[in-house]
């Protein structure tokens, strides 16, 4: 049997002419001859329609994620996978110069993440690129009670996490994948719709079924694109973001809410370098300044949406004036730094806590703002199931989380890495990867971890949208008692940092 | 040796279960001489005898085959033949333990055959047969690890199931099935790199028969793999009372007790066939995650894999 293998990248070759051309039907098919050799693994030429083992619905920084974290074990490195994601300019060649003016829309790793992207070769080009380490954070709020202070020293790490721009994040993952052996073909479309039949009984059949023979005995699912194509695969991955129209053609149902609550997102610039995270509560949502490096950080402010659209549109100077406010004395006096230290309290907490020697600081003024305001609106939703019939949903799909402690991220890619080494598993054992013992591990190990982190933050940000006198004490115990009791504090680090999974009983 | 002569001289010295503890070490049978010399006569010897006579008998009162096979419990799973791919269905047990299995297996066979374990397919190039296929729950994962396998099954209707739903993945619509017995196949004169029989040799009359049709099979130096239910208190405990009637895991009366084979027996058994048990595991099944492990407990399931001299 022959066995083409053929990669076809339906991207043009020239650059910025693509854009003009994307009207004409003409595609350029390139085959590009792979050095695994002929790979007896994957028959997936039956002539007809193509016919792939995993179609990665959603080309983000997850989905990604998942097809790089793929490549890089050589279980599954011979596998054949189809991205699916409707954005034109995935797959180019990497289009960030150096010395631009840094996205808003950056995210922090955790060291957890920082790992498993070492682990996947992707660090090594994130490097390159603009990025910001930062050991040190601090939490406060306007009623001036309290304040935290956490240090890398702490859990005697060099870091806390680091700052990385998304188009970055996804571009050196994207170079990972390129450069492997994985069988990957780009569809530039968006997903239409999807069917999969349930495992069939058994009549006769052909001597080699075509691929529509095997989507009729439940073997494959088939993807309908809006481009027309029709693509046929073992495992469809749903990486397309919170409102996922994998997770709604599954009839996968979500539970969740709307904060009533917008975010707006941009770029700063400080006339010293930043090397903190800052994060202050306000009465209406918290701000938060996450150093980008190069002088530059990132401010997400979240806020009432009528406040938010008025913010949004004033002035750059009204809103610079704003974000300083908002950091410094606005809305409430500073905490006061306890001169003893917290050196009261060290008999009690006994080992070294350096963060609870160090005094409050106020953030580095802002003097310019660097980027356009972005605004978007916030929620919580979770899904009920993150797998059904050849499904599996990753990443925001299968849970959207407030960005008080940017965690969003890091818990798609904890997903990607786990259903990675669900479906390595499963061909080190012969199974069908789409069945559902083994998408039912994924689940098993993801869900509880994701239930308990989205529970936390939830518990936080209502515990912070309560502005009650008298119960502001209880915010000021949380202050005190983060920033003071050492075991608690190292659990806070190193439950954040995704060295432990649940937040009890690790 | 002298480990199996202590073993075998503890079950003199009471016939009630020997405390599991004395066999968990996996490797207990890795020697490096295996001494080959007449084991003592003890109980166990003797129920062997027992049970081979027992057999015959029934062989004998079948009045049909000269092989192994045991008329009703061919007829036991002959009704319930379509639901072999069924998850949930009677099979749900075999299903819910054939990721384990595997793991077992694919260790195993790599380091015999010396084949690198991070391939995804280990098994190009060798030539594996799966008796007792039933539906093919086996040969289809050890096919997509690149083996050349073979499925035989006595049931006819297994083996039509089997070979339908093989044919559904091009990966694995290549393995052969038959509708035969390993006696016959030896009478054909075929020969295997590796011979599994999983979970067979408590349905069969014939147990020492059959091990020495499996030893036919297998070229010199190549491997045997065997699985069955240890015949333990713990095992009719949990097999018969808890999976067939509190659990209604599998229709009542597919396991009887008496059939059940201990470790010592299925080593003895082998040993007589030129097999030398290498290596045994247990399976055990966690009732909370609802998966099984593979474990050194071997008092209920347990897996053996041997060398033919």
């Amino acid at each position: 049997m022959n066995r083409v293998l053929a990669r076809k990248l339906r991207t043009n070759v020239c650059g910025s002419k693509h854009i003009f051309q994307r009207a004409c039907s003409t595609h350029v098919t390139r085959k590009v001859s792979s050095t695994a050799g002929s790979n007896e693994t994957n028959a997936n030429s039956t002539g007809d329609s193509p016919q792939h083992d995993i179609a990665i619905v959603g080309g983000g920084m997850v989905g990604i994620a998942l097809a790089a974290s793929l490549a890089s074990k050589p279980l599954t490195k011979h596998l054949n996978v189809a991205i699916i994601d409707n954005n034109p300019l995935l797959g180019r060649k990497n289009i960030i110069e150096k010395g631009h003016l840094p996205d808003p829309r950056v995210s922090t790793v955790t060291p957890a993440t920082i790992s498993f992207l070492k682990d996947i070769g992707a660090w090594k080009y994130i490097e390159e690129q603009r990025h910001a380490y930062f050991d040190k954070m601090q939490v406060w709020d306007y009623t001036g009670l309290g304040y935290t202070r956490y240090n890398a020293k702490d859990v005697d790490q060099d870091i806390l996490g680091c700052v990385v721009e998304n188009k970055v994040l996804q571009s050196s993952q994207l170079s990972c994948v390129q450069e492997s052996d994985l069988q990957k073909t780009i569809y530039p479309a968006r997903l239409n719709s999807m069917d999969m039949l349930p495992s069939s009984s058994l009549t006769g059949l052909g001597e080699v079924p075509s691929t529509a023979d095997l989507f009729m005995r439940g073997r494959l699912a088939k993807l309908e694109l809006s481009d027309g194509n029709n693509v046929y695969a073992k495992l469809v991955v749903g990486a397309d973001g919170s409102k996922s129209r994998v997770r709604e053609l599954a009839g996968i149902k979500t539970t969740g809410w709307n904060y009533s609550q917008n975010a707006i997102i941009c770029t700063v610039e400080h006339t010293v370098e930043n090397f903190t995270a800052w994060q202050r509560f306000l009465p209406n949502g918290p701000i938060a300044l996450l150093p980008v490096g190069d002088k530059f950080s990132n401010i997400v402010w979240t806020m009432d949406p009528t406040e938010a659209s008025d913010r949004k549109s004033m002035s750059e100077d009204d809103f610079i004036k704003a974000v300083n406010d908002a950091l410094d004395y606005g809305y409430g006096p500073h905490p006061e730094t306890t001169s003893s230290g917290g050196s009261s309290l060290s008999w009690l907490t006994g080992d070294v806590n350096i963060s609870a020697k160090e005094r409050f600081e106020t953030p580095p003024k802002v003097v310019k703002l660097s980027s356009e305001r972005m605004m978007f609106p916030l929620s919580l939703r979770h899904a009920k199931d993150y797998v059904s019939n050849r499904v599996a949903l990753v990443g925001d799909s299968a849970h959207t989380v407030h960005p008080l402690a940017g965690q969003g991220v890091n818990l798609g890619f904890a997903d990607a890495s786990a259903l990675s080494r669900a479906i390595a598993e499963g061909i080190a054992l012969g199974t069908d990867i789409g069945e559902a013992n083994l998408l039912k591990r994924y689940e098993a190990e993801r869900k509880p971890a994701n239930i308990a982190m989205m529970a936390v933050l939830d518990g936080i940000q209502k515990m912070y949208a309560v502005n009650f006198g008298p119960l502001n004490a209880f915010r000021a115990a949380a202050f005190h008692g983060a920033h003071y009791i050492s075991p608690l504090k190292k659990r806070i680090i190193s439950y954040a940092s995704g060295e432990q999974s649940l937040p009890l009983f690790s | 040796m002298n480990q199996m002569q202590r073993i075998l001289s503890a079950r003199r010295l009471s016939h009630s279960i020997i405390p599991q503890s004395c066999f968990l070490h996996r490797r207990w049978f890795a020697t490096s001489e295996t001494d080959a010399s007449s084991p003592p006569l003890s109980s166990a010897h003797q129920k062997i005898q027992t049970l081979e006579d027992k057999a015959s008998n029934k062989s004998r009162s079948t009045a049909l085959t000269t092989s192994s096979l045991n008329e009703q419990e061919l007829a036991k799973f002959s009704a319930i033949a379509d639901t072999w791919w069924h998850s949930e269905g009677p099979f749900k047990p075999l299903h819910l333990m054939n990721p384990t299995r595997l793991a077992f297996i694919r260790s195993t066979l790599c380091r015999h055959f010396s084949k690198d374990p991070s391939s995804a397919r280990p098994f190009e190039g060798l030539r594996l047969i799966d008796v007792g296929c039933g539906g093919g729950l086996l040969s289809e994962p050890l096919a997509r690890l690149g083996a050349t396998v073979t499925g035989i099954d006595a049931v006819d209707k297994n083996v039509k199931i089997a070979r339908l739903h093989a044919d559904m993945d091009p990966m694995t619509s290549k393995i052969e099935y038959q509708c035969t017995t390993a006696e016959k196949l030896v009478d054909e004169g075929r020969t295997f790199d590796a011979v599994l029989a999983l979970e067979v040799i408590e349905h069969v009359a014939n147990p020492a028969e059959f091990c020495n049709s499996l030893s036919a099979l297998t070229i010199p130096n190549g491997a045997t793999i065997l699985s069955t239910i240890n015949r333990s208190m713990r095992a009719y405990a949990s097999a018969i009372v808890a999976a067939e009637y509190i659990l209604q895991w599998l229709p009542k009366g597919t396991h009887e007790w008496s059939s059940f084979l201990t470790p010592e027996e299925l080593t003895m058994i082998l040993q007589r066939a030129s097999i030398d048990v290498k290596e045994m595991a247990g399976f055990v099944y966690n009732p909370i995650t609802g998966r099984w492990l593979l474990s050194d407990d071997i008092s209920v399931n347990f897996i053996a894999y041997g060398t033919k001299k």
